[in-house]
């Protein structure tokens, strides 16, 4: 059980540790893509480190909510890496206390109260972005309510490492037409959530066009670096729950020894930089979409689903 | 062929299906002329994906036959013959409205996408329990989006492609409920298809040579500007 919770701990350390690393070598390369030199990718870790050295200025106008934000925005993606499979193909010490829709609602937790500070500091921009994040919010909800109930329906299970093993036992259960489809829509669902291009521009700085970033415009010093980590994290478990679970179930550590889940780090590594070249395509080919727009895109989203649900009935 | 490699192939005929059925959904929802025909090409290749998939699958060198007419009709022929008889004019056009809002579109869509697994349920019941594929309902929800297409299109183009949608369904399903169709009958079906192109592509030209604009839902409206039947006349 001690070695359960060591893995576990190097599980979360994996996450904290490498979530700025993915979203510095995703800006460098797509600065690449568009013929410029962009940031060194050890840059979000530069940010952080200076983040974390200056003061914090809050207002005194705002509430208890608008100092635990960070913390919670912090902890909650933590939560959900102990949940699920980041290195390992075996169930962790902690992994009994939630599934994947389990997680999906400790996610939206952070979501949740990172919205309320928005509006906190009645800072006008804050409440626009965080109407807006729950506009794309609450269009998502029903895509991972379908996305997790075709996936129990198909895999009789919303446990993550018992779905993963259902599409590749046997490997041509990869090709069944209800896989395929919903790793394209949890794929637009990654997109939304994370604030991706045809939703949302994550390095735009205006502020009228903004979605996910005017939620921590007030924030500053501490308080900041930690909306960020959390924010980059967010999307690392995102990507791990696509990538192990969903799409490549594969280079996980299977043994319950230390050397084997320190040797699948560089392997989740690998599956985490080649989804990121899959979202530089993406990123540099579409441009973002109007905002009600974004209602075409989710329902695009949620038709995929269903259709995937539809496609599994369909098979006899 | 052992089991696996008959699974394999089973999986990989119904991904063909189902990325047909997404084709389909695409064709309903999509916004732009172009991108209406680029879905239906690749929703031609799937088709003839399937078909191949199923030849090899019962050893059928019919449906091999199928595959290659498919293959060389549509994704080929259709878009030559579009581009010969419409004008580019009409091609490079951007947006184009429906008669619903794209999301209420898709609704209704997904609700006859369910309709029709109930409608295969009798015909699936009625063959050899190896033809009870996915092709049969995928089939007939090609069939009905296809009709739909054209009933919340208003645009001359997107509604021929709703046309070649309703075929490329009947095709789905032909193909996996009999598995010695005669080549004569492929061959008719499919340069019956490119006659219906043609002799459409022809009318649409005809339609915006006179009227200006290949948005044909506005015709009715013409003809209730006012009451004399001289505005028929401008219409022909």
């Amino acid at each position: 059980m001690s070695k359960s919770i060591l893995f576990n701990l190097i599980q979360v350390l994996v996450v904290m540790v490498f979530a700025p690393l993915a979203s510095g070598v995703l800006s460098r390369i797509k600065e690449i893509v568009q013929s410029k030199r962009g940031p060194s990718i050890f840059q979000p870790y530069r940010d952080l480190w200076k983040l974390f050295h200056k003061d914090e200025i809050v207002s005194e106008d705002s509430s208890w909510i608008f100092r635990f934000t960070p913390y919670i925005v912090f902890v909650t993606p933590i939560f959900v890496a102990t949940l699920i499979p980041v290195l390992t193909s075996y169930p962790l010490f902690f992994a009994f206390m939630g599934d994947m829709i389990g997680g999906g609602f400790v996610l939206a937790l952070g979501g949740f109260f990172a919205t309320l500070a928005a509006v906190d500091t009645a800072n006008p921009y804050g409440p626009i972005g965080a109407s807006r994040t729950r506009m794309v919010g609450f269009l998502a909800e029903p895509v991972f309510m379908i996305v997790f109930f075709t996936v129990s329906f198909v895999a009789g299970s919303t446990i993550p490492y018992i779905v993963q093993e259902k599409w590749v036992t046997p490997l041509a259960n990869f090709f069944t037409p209800s896989h395929v489809l919903l790793m394209l829509s949890f794929l637009m669902l990654i997109l939304a959530e994370g604030g991706r291009i045809p939703v949302d521009n994550p390095t735009g700085h205006f502020e009228l066009a903004m979605i996910d970033e005017s939620k921590s415009l007030e924030y500053s010093g501490r308080g900041f670096a930690l909306m960020k980590w959390g924010g980059q994290m967010k999307f690392f478990v995102l990507m791990c729950i696509f990538l192990n679970v969903l799409v490549t179930p594969w280079g996980l550590a299977g043994a319950h020894t230390l050397g084997a889940v320190i040797l699948a780090i560089p392997f989740v590594l690998f599956k985490i930089f080649c989804f990121l070249l899959v979202l530089v395509v993406i990123e540099s080919s579409l441009s973002k979409l109007r905002l009600f727009r974004i209602t075409e895109f989710l329902g695009a989203a949620f038709i995929i689903s269903v259709a995937a649900m539809i496609a599994q009935i369909f098979l006899p | 062929m052992s089991d696996t490699t008959n699974q394999l192939l089973d999986n990989l005929n119904a991904l063909a299906t189902g990325l047909f059925l997404l084709t389909a959904f695409g064709i309903v929802a999509m916004r732009q002329v172009r991108g209406c025909l680029n879905l239906f090409i690749i929703q031609s290749l799937l088709l003839a994906a399937s078909a191949a998939l199923l030849g090899l699958r019962h050893g059928s060198e019919h449906l091999y036959g199928v595959a290659l007419v498919n293959l060389i009709s549509k994704p080929i022929i259709v878009p030559w013959l579009l581009r010969r008889t419409v004008s580019a004019e009409i091609y490079t056009r951007r947006e184009i409205d429906q008669v619903l809002n794209i999301p209420t579109a898709l609704l209704i869509a997904l609700a006859l996408t369910i309709l029709s697994y109930f409608l295969a349920q009798p015909l699936l019941g009625a063959v050899a329990p190896e033809f009870r594929g996915p092709n049969v309902p995928i089939g007939i929800a090609g069939l009905l989006l296809g009709a739909f297409t054209l009933t919340v299109r208003r645009e001359a183009l997107p509604l021929l492609i709703g046309l070649l949608v309703m075929e490329n369904g009947a095709f789905l399903t032909g193909i996996s409920i009999s598995r010695n169709l005669p080549l004569l009958v492929e061959l008719a079906i499919a340069t019956d298809g490119l006659i219906i192109v043609f002799i459409s592509g022809v009318l649409i030209r005809a339609v915006q040579k006179h009227i200006g604009t290949t948005a044909v839902g506005e015709l009715a409206s013409l003809k209730e500007r006012d009451a004399e039947p001289a505005t028929t006349e401008t219409i022909k």
